[in-house]
């Protein structure tokens, strides 16, 4: 069987600079080897074509293919390891990589280290159970997005958008420069997840309403979309009876939230998180399984690329020391959890005799949105620091590195505990 | 006098703008804003609104079929936004393609470049 020193299952974002950076740590190019699905690197990015990545990595706003490419550069020029229509089937604990690919055939290859990199999937009509038809012209907003960005192609004419989040009012505007008639966005929430940048540049610049506490509760036509019917909904996110308005059109965009993509790590058993649905890590990005880490959208979905690339670059970092012997000893391990409206808190566990310094940052996503509150960070109940926050949203994925005193508190600690107040 | 609201759309912050105009159309203040770039958008906004386009056209010869992302490399006309659409479907460019090569120069004349986003290797 093949050995690698480090494999990396995904070639967007996460992948190319976890791979970026093991070579950086010392990983020779041609020991690292990227396993990409698609025919091309770049993930996701190679649909995202509109502009606005970028801003924190490199100071300016670039398109995805720009922000994708800037790294693909550099994998190339250091040849890298990649192979692409590559699909791989099978992760075990004891970090044997199976998979497929038309020039490759069927291969197993032994890793030192792997880091996850997979992304996300959208989350569909099935999982929203809609009432009514199964016609053609039902489409998540991704998917609509690849046919329109990559391949070309418009997928309807009448279109009616079910979620307002940033990738729904993104295709609102593809669609409407496209020659589409985009007749409404609707959000079952009374507020929308995307940036406000997004709904003036999106929606406002051409006229296309969005209807809040809306959503779609039935579908209608036999071998293509006819119509929907849309309702209003109350305070409990459900239709309000006689509300309901039947809309002619010949398309429906799904942008209802993004699913981390772990078939994978399951099937290795990596111990996931219930709440982002990616798996659980300690500050460098290692799952429950020695030598296998975890970075992106895999991990938890991110609303800036920047990020994935800064948690990316730790994973390959990691990885590498792990295939080195240069990571440090395991010691007690503390839990991180979230509480009074802190959803969640990655990483889930950090280790006390690991290398935490001041850089080491804990990301978290509030449940509502709240006003002017205190975000405090505890060690077993005992209160180290509190940041006070005007604007809170679930959105807008928060953050905060640690301080010399919480990591004092964490050495001797059980579990940290970020919570509003 | 009137106050007009906009949202900025410079970062992902989105300031909330608002501008004092006179009977004229005469720009008497702007607020809102938490950098500069924010007032000289909503100035714009006022009297000269520009978008970047980011957009696609088709490309011959390409390793994978696919079409090219494209974008100006600055604001056009945003009353011009379906005027360059029209004429980004007449574009086809010839594989190989450089990520950062300019497609159009002076792109409907707005004094912007069409450029590609993506470099695309030929068969």
């Amino acid at each position: 069987m093949e050995n690698k020193k480090i494999i990396i299952i995904g070639g967007g974002p996460a992948g190319l600079a976890a791979a970026i950076e093991a070579n950086n740590a010392g990983i020779a190019p041609d020991d690292i080897l990227i396993l990409e699905r698609d025919r091309e690197l770049g993930g996701i990015l190679n649909q995202c074509i509109h502009a606005g990545f970028g801003l924190h990595m490199f100071g300016e706003e670039l398109t995805g293919p720009e922000y994708a490419g800037r790294f693909i550069d550099i994998v190339k020029e250091r040849s890298i390891g990649y192979l692409c229509d590559a699909m791989v089937l099978s992760v075990t604990a004891d970090r044997e990589v199976t998979f497929v690919s038309p020039t490759e055939g069927f291969c197993r290859v032994k890793a030192g280290a792997i880091v996850l990199a997979m992304g996300c999937r959208e989350r569909t009509r099935g999982a929203l159970n809609i009432a009514g038809t199964r016609p053609a012209g039902i489409y998540s907003a991704g998917t609509a997005q690849r046919y329109v960005n990559i391949d070309g192609y418009l997928p309807g004419k009448r279109v009616v958008i079910l979620g307002s989040g940033d990738i729904g009012l993104i295709m609102a505007r593809r669609m409407t420069l496209e020659g589409a008639k985009v007749l409404r966005v609707c959000e079952l929430m009374p507020y929308s997840g995307g940036l406000p940048r997004n709904i003036a540049q999106c929606l406002d610049d051409f006229d296309i309403p969005l209807y809040l506490s809306h959503t779609v509760t039935g579908i209608h036509g036999k071998e293509r979309l006819e119509g929907v019917t849309v309702a209003k909904v109350g305070d409990d996110r459900r239709p309000i009876p006689g509300t309901e308005a039947d809309i002619e059109c010949d398309t429906l965009l799904l942008s209802v939230g993004l699913l981390p993509e772990n078939e994978l790590s399951r099937e290795a058993g990596i111990v996931l998180d219930s709440i982002t649905g990616g798996a659980q890590v300690d500050e460098t990005m290692q799952t429950s399984i020695p030598g296998i880490f975890a970075c992106g959208n895999v991990l938890h979905v991110h609303d800036l690329v920047d990020f994935v690339t800064k948690e990316a670059y730790r994973a390959g970092a990691s990885a590498a020391a792990y295939v080195t012997g240069d990571a440090a000893p395991v010691g007690d391990v503390l839990t991180t959890e979230g509480k009074n409206g802190v959803r969640y808190v990655m990483p889930q566990k950090l280790n006390a005799q690991g290398n935490l310094t001041t850089e080491t940052t804990l990301f978290f996503r509030v449940d509502n949105i709240y006003r002017d509150r205190a975000v405090v960070l505890s060690v077993d109940g005992r209160e180290i620091f509190r940041r006070k926050k005007r604007f809170l949203e679930p959105g807008q994925m928060e953050s905060f590195a640690l301080t010399e005193d919480a990591i004092a508190a964490i050495r001797g600690g059980k579990t940290v505990t970020v919570a509003l107040d | 006098m009137s106050m007009i609201k906009k949202t900025c759309i410079v970062c992902p912050i989105g300031c909330h703008l608002e501008a004092e105009v006179d009977g004229d159309g005469k720009i008497l203040s702007i607020s809102g804003n938490t950098c500069r770039r924010g007032e000289a958008y909503m100035r714009d906004e006022l009297t000269d609104p520009r978008r970047t386009l980011t957009s696609t056209v088709k490309v011959d010869g390409a390793k994978y079929d696919r079409y090219l992302p494209v974008k100006t490399d600055g604001g056009i006309s945003k009353g011009r936004l379906f005027e360059a659409m029209e004429v980004l479907a007449k574009i086809t460019v010839t594989a190989p393609v450089r990520r950062g090569d300019v497609i159009v120069e002076n792109f409907l004349g707005e004094g912007v470049s069409l450029v590609a986003g993506k470099t695309v290797d030929s068969e």
